[in-house]
């Protein structure tokens, strides 16, 4: 019987969990604790992505190609760096959710430069991050963190485009 | 977390409300995508998992050192190959600076765990392809070590 790539990680993924559920019942030391860093991870990963998904489903059903084009796309200058930093300082999840959604923004007709800059500004303004870090590491680490980023985000957008659009490159579609 | 579920179900009501047949479709589409990235995503977990299991050890002793670029390297190499939830990695970098570690190896580490992704590679790779996820991924990498530069001189340290 031959296996396809997704049904290989899913029975990878029972083993684990068999493995994990062994060591919590004979007390294996390092698999309880590998135990729980992954439900902490998995609870919060596995809570946020349905309804995220959900969002990019509507997103793609909604979501104007002319609209996107407008904002997001050739002509968007300053205010669509704007747009893409506000929505990725809201968006939750991190690169799991970014990723779809900049794919998605992608094909509604933003340009490479929109799009990364939206990936990069997710890593790196998050708004429920950046509460976080700043209780914890001081207002003044993030903000010198800010300012040095958002720069960095626009100025690395566009080389990155650059480099792509050179190359002729095309961002794979969803099958 | 409340908050995404809340907006996510308004959201779903107003787009029901307008149009029923195109919010089914919508959220099968979604369903659809998020089916298929959950077997990598599981194959993800297990990584993160066990990276962390190895990795805890190693951060808290090998970024504390006293060389500053050996500290940074080994920030963003270990924030570069790990992965771990803001509310994990925020303590975490918490418990380094109370410890002495110097802020630009703290700021080299948070920023390469946000921005730089090996264990997420196979699943970036699916959105970005080879070419622009490698290229994405060397220019965070360039972006981590300018800022935690910015912050070594801000807090002195260089």
């Amino acid at each position: 019987m031959k296996l396809t790539k997704a049904q290989q990680n899913y029975l990878i993924f029972l083993l684990f969990i068999a493995f994990l559920g062994l060591s919590f019942l004979f007390k294996y030391e390092p698999g309880v604790r590998m135990g729980h860093n992954f439900i902490l991870f998995a609870t919060d990963m596995l809570l946020i992505l349905p309804p995220a998904f959900v969002l990019i489903g509507l997103f793609d059903v909604w979501a104007k190609r002319e609209v996107i084009e407008r904002h997001f796309g050739e002509d968007s200058g300053l205010r669509g760096y704007l747009w893409a930093i506000l929505l990725a300082a809201t968006t939750v999840g991190g690169a799991l959710v970014a990723l779809p959604v900049a794919n998605a923004l992608y094909h509604k007709g933003a340009r490479y430069a929109m799009v990364l800059a939206y990936v990069s500004a997710a890593a790196l303004v998050m708004i429920p991050m950046t509460i976080m870090e700043a209780t914890i590491l001081g207002p003044s680490f993030t903000v010198v963190r800010l300012v040095v980023s958002l720069p960095l985000v626009i100025i690395s957008s566009l080389l990155l485009e650059k480099f792509l659009l050179r190359s002729g490159y095309l961002l794979p579609a969803e099958k | 977390m409340l908050a995404l579920y809340i907006v996510t179900l308004v959201l779903v009501v107003l787009s029901l409300v307008v149009d029923s047949t195109k919010t089914a479709v919508g959220i099968r589409l979604g369903l659809k995508k998020f089916q298929k990235i959950l077997p990598s995503f599981l194959k993800l977990l297990i990584f993160v998992a066990v990276v962390l299991f190895f990795s805890e050890g190693l951060i808290s002793e090998y970024l504390g050192q006293d060389n500053l670029l050996l500290g940074i390297l080994t920030g963003l190499t270990l924030g570069s190959v790990t992965m771990m939830p803001g509310f994990i990695s925020y303590p975490l970098a918490g418990v380094l600076v109370e410890k002495g570690v110097a802020y630009m190896v703290v700021a080299s580490f948070v920023t390469s765990l946000m921005m730089v992704g090996v264990l997420t590679y196979p699943i970036e790779k699916s959105y970005f392809g080879v070419r622009a996820t490698l290229a994405r991924n060397l220019t965070s990498l360039v972006i981590a070590v300018i800022i935690s530069l910015a912050i070594g001189l801000f807090y002195g340290e260089i």
